[in-house]
């Protein structure tokens, strides 16, 4: 963008300025008080001479109703609790069979058919790799993972917001908040950052003090993230949700991504207590939140601009980083160096170190190709633990991102890479507690301006993330 | 994200007779030119007049705004949703108009960052119109607003929304009452419902291009003891910035020590008044 301006200030701004300051030190009383004490007069007298309130005013009972059910101190959390887990079920139970309706479409069917006609059309084996096996199925991938889920949670919520419910859950937060040192309005930014952090981190302007909009920045990555919801939900769905007969999988799944939204929300207090009695001491401003009125959503317009907007908007970023990052992941598959491939390398280095946090190589290098966008990770683990074990059988071979028909599937290749129950819990835990992706990372510098606090926002949640998971690995050892 | 709607043109449904304009007989009522309305989207490149859209948070500014663009601005029910600019693009009888939707604020006087991109963009950005949207249901609160607004510029729009609202609580807002004691004119609607925007249209469309030319109220805000002061600085201003159309506020934010305004008379924003020179240092 261009300078402000290319003319300099006039010479007379600085007379004026000065003797704006001398007649300022004559002036008796607070002068801001006074202009807004008349404009609120007025605006009382102004607002008493246009209202009317013929015969009987119809009282908003059925909102003051609600309002107290739903801000009681008694059931507000319950009920909030129990709406996003309610959320979750009917995301996990519902995406089940469009994901493997798509995969079968994209991947069994569109994969090996687009195979044959690059290798019809004469292409060299490594052109074939490149597209096919790479950027293709790796977008193939990210679109059967996350599409349903986007399209049935997304309506969901998008609902709930025109209906009037998130501002009652900022209510019933500004408690926590407030007792944690944090502005009452970070419950909003909250709220935004379950959809992308980025957006979250922008939200931030209507936070005044800069003090508590760094609180609510850096504290912002612990919203799970629309990226972070399909990794989520699957892992708890194949490990979790295994674990206990068929009729309960989909509660206990649902259960366990709700825990884990929920220690996203307990460290975003915890965090931003300790912030505000370290680096960042201070008062917390007192700000008047507005209830505004619960008002009938209007479900066919929230349906149509939540699946056009919001759905296909956050798609088409998961398939723009899915398609280098696809390219990038059969790359490293497939260039060897010494006796293995870069990937390869990479692992076997990082392993011990991966295993003693309770995760393994190919979890750390799925985190540092994902960078660009949460959404790639769950399909660069699985892709790689094909090329660690071998099991070409279920897969296509190194670096190919492969087809599996079900989660059974799924859960018998990352059993055959080593994956336990605790491997499970902490890369849920490890995709609550990690860097922010490299747009949030950006948005932050671009708001903060600064690169301390862009630092210090992208590594305090992945020490976090590292501490949180070696604390459940020792634990998982003791116990076993 | 935006997207350009499909439709090229749309016809407005006609408004209820709750929420007619205060003047104007059936021939050359407005709603008969509803028609003319074209939703352009983004396709801003040239326009004739540039309209900003101000208001409380969560009073559907938002709401207003894609009803006019045809844009599909995430609109939500809760304060706070826009906090940076979007912009959009109608025509209207032949004109073609950019429509800039603003953060909510609830005072021009503050110094949260939404709240400061919206004042930013009255004073600096120099909109042909503003359309203050006041939730009819809080009008109290929301005058305070928009009589800050009326402080800054003459030509206003206050685009009385949420009657639906109002009505269903049972309270009756008298907007031609409201229209004499303000100076400007007040359009009720429900845009939520598409009820009173071919009226809005047409006062917007009246107020650009001067057909109607607004008197606001202005109140006494400045005790006795300041008025010299005042006017030593209004007359200094004057005379270093001729075209600076709201000098008096400018002088009163200067006697209240407001930081942004010393800043920009000291970075020569004030100078620049062009609201295009301005729009780029804002979105920058």
């Amino acid at each position: 963008m261009n300078e402000p301006n290319t003319s300099a200030a006039p010479p007379q701004a600085e007379a004026i300025l000065a003797s704006a300051t001398q007649w300022r030190r004559r002036i008796h009383g607070d002068l801001h008080e006074h202009i807004v004490e008349a404009i609120y007069g007025r605006a009382s007298n102004l607002a008493d001479r246009a209202i009317s309130r013929p015969g009987h005013a119809a009282r908003p009972t059925f909102d003051r109703t609600l309002d107290r059910i739903l801000t009681s101190r008694l059931w507000g959390f319950p009920i909030m609790i129990l709406l996003f887990a309610v959320m979750f079920w009917l995301t996990i139970t519902g995406a089940n069979v469009p994901s493997s309706w798509l995969a079968w479409l994209l991947m069994d069917q569109g994969h090996p058919w687009l195979h044959g006609l690059f290798e019809s059309a004469g292409a060299p084996w490594w052109i074939t790799g490149l597209i096919v096996d790479g950027m293709y199925l790796g977008t193939a991938w990210v679109i059967s993972v996350m599409l349903p889920p986007m399209a049935i949670f997304f309506p969901m919520f998008t609902l709930l917001e025109d209906f009037g419910y998130l501002p009652r859950v900022a209510f019933n937060l500004d408690r926590l908040f407030k007792a944690s040192g944090a502005h009452g309005k970070q419950a909003m930014t909250t709220m935004m950052g379950f959809g992308c952090n980025a957006a979250g981190v922008i939200a931030t302007r209507i936070i005044d003090s800069p003090r508590e909009r760094l609180l609510a920045i850096i504290t912002n990555n612990f919203a799970l993230c629309n990226g972070r919801w399909p990794t989520q939900i699957l892992i708890a769905t194949v490990f979790l949700g295994a674990l206990v007969p068929a009729s309960l999988a989909g509660l206990v799944s649902a259960a366990a991504v709700t825990g884990v939204a929920l220690l996203g929300v307990l460290l975003t207090f915890l965090v931003g207590w300790g912030l505000s009695r370290t680096v960042l001491k201070g008062e917390v401003s007192t700000f008047s939140l507005e209830l505004p009125p619960y008002r009938p959503p209007r479900i066919l317009q929230t349906l149509y601009t939540s699946l056009i907007d919001r759905t296909l908007f956050v798609l088409w970023r998961a398939i723009v980083f899915a398609l280098p990052a696809g390219a990038i992941i059969w790359l490293v598959a497939n260039i060897h160096v010494a006796g293995d491939s870069l990937a390869g390398h990479f692992i076997h280095l990082t392993n011990p170190l991966g295993l003693f946090f309770g995760l393994n190589g190919v979890i750390l290098l799925a985190y540092i190709i994902a960078i660009p966008a949460n959404e790639i990770v769950i399909p660069t683990v699985l892709m790689l633990t094909v090329m660690v074990t071998g099991s070409h059988d279920v897969g296509a071979g190194a670096g190919v991102m492969f087809e599996l028909e079900s989660n059974d599937a799924v859960h018998q290749l990352l059993a055959a890479g080593g994956w336990t129950t605790l491997t499970a819990v902490n890369l849920m835990l490890f995709s609550l507690l990690h860097n922010p992706c490299s747009t949030t990372i950006y948005t932050i510098y671009k708001e903060t301006g600064s690169a301390r606090w862009t630092i210090v926002s992208t590594l305090l949640p992945l020490v976090l993330g590292f501490v949180v998971c070696g604390l459940t690995a020792t634990i998982w050892r003791l116990v076993h | 994200m935006t997207r350009a709607s499909s439709k090229s043109s749309v016809s407005l449904p006609v408004a209820n007779t709750d929420a007619a304009p205060a003047h104007d007989g059936c021939a050359s009522c407005s709603v008969y030119r509803a028609a003319n309305l074209k939703k352009l989207g983004v396709t801003m490149d040239t326009c004739d007049f540039v309209i900003a859209l101000a208001g409380n948070p969560n009073t559907g500014k938002s709401t207003v705004f894609n009803a006019l663009t045809g844009l599909r601005q995430h609109t939500g029910n809760w304060p706070g949703k826009t906090v940076a600019r979007a912009e959009g693009a109608y025509a209207y009888d032949g004109r073609r108009f950019k429509l800039v939707d603003l953060p909510g604020a609830y005072s021009l006087l503050s110094t949260s960052l939404d709240e400061q991109i919206a004042r930013d963009f009255i004073l600096f950005g120099q909109p042909d119109v503003t359309v203050a949207v006041a939730d009819a249901t809080r009008l109290e609160r929301n005058l305070n607003l928009v009589l800050q607004i009326l402080e800054i510029t003459d030509r206003v729009v206050v685009c009385l929304n949420l009657v639906d609202e109002a009505k269903r609580h049972g309270v009756t807002v008298d907007d031609r009452q409201l229209a004499r004691d303000l100076g400007v004119p007040v359009i009720p609607t429900s845009a939520r419902f598409g009820q009173g925007l071919p009226e809005l249209l047409q006062s917007i469309s009246a107020v650009a291009t001067g057909e109607i030319v607004c008197r606001p109220h202005r109140l006494a805000t400045e005790p006795d003891a300041i008025k010299p002061a005042l006017s030593d600085l209004v007359a200094q201003l004057r005379a270093a910035y001729p075209d600076l159309p709201n000098a008096r506020w400018v002088a009163l934010r200067l006697l209240g020590g407001d930081e942004s305004i010393v800043e920009a008379l000291r970075t020569g924003q004030l100078g620049t008044l062009q609201a295009s020179a301005i729009q780029e240092t804002l979105s920058a």
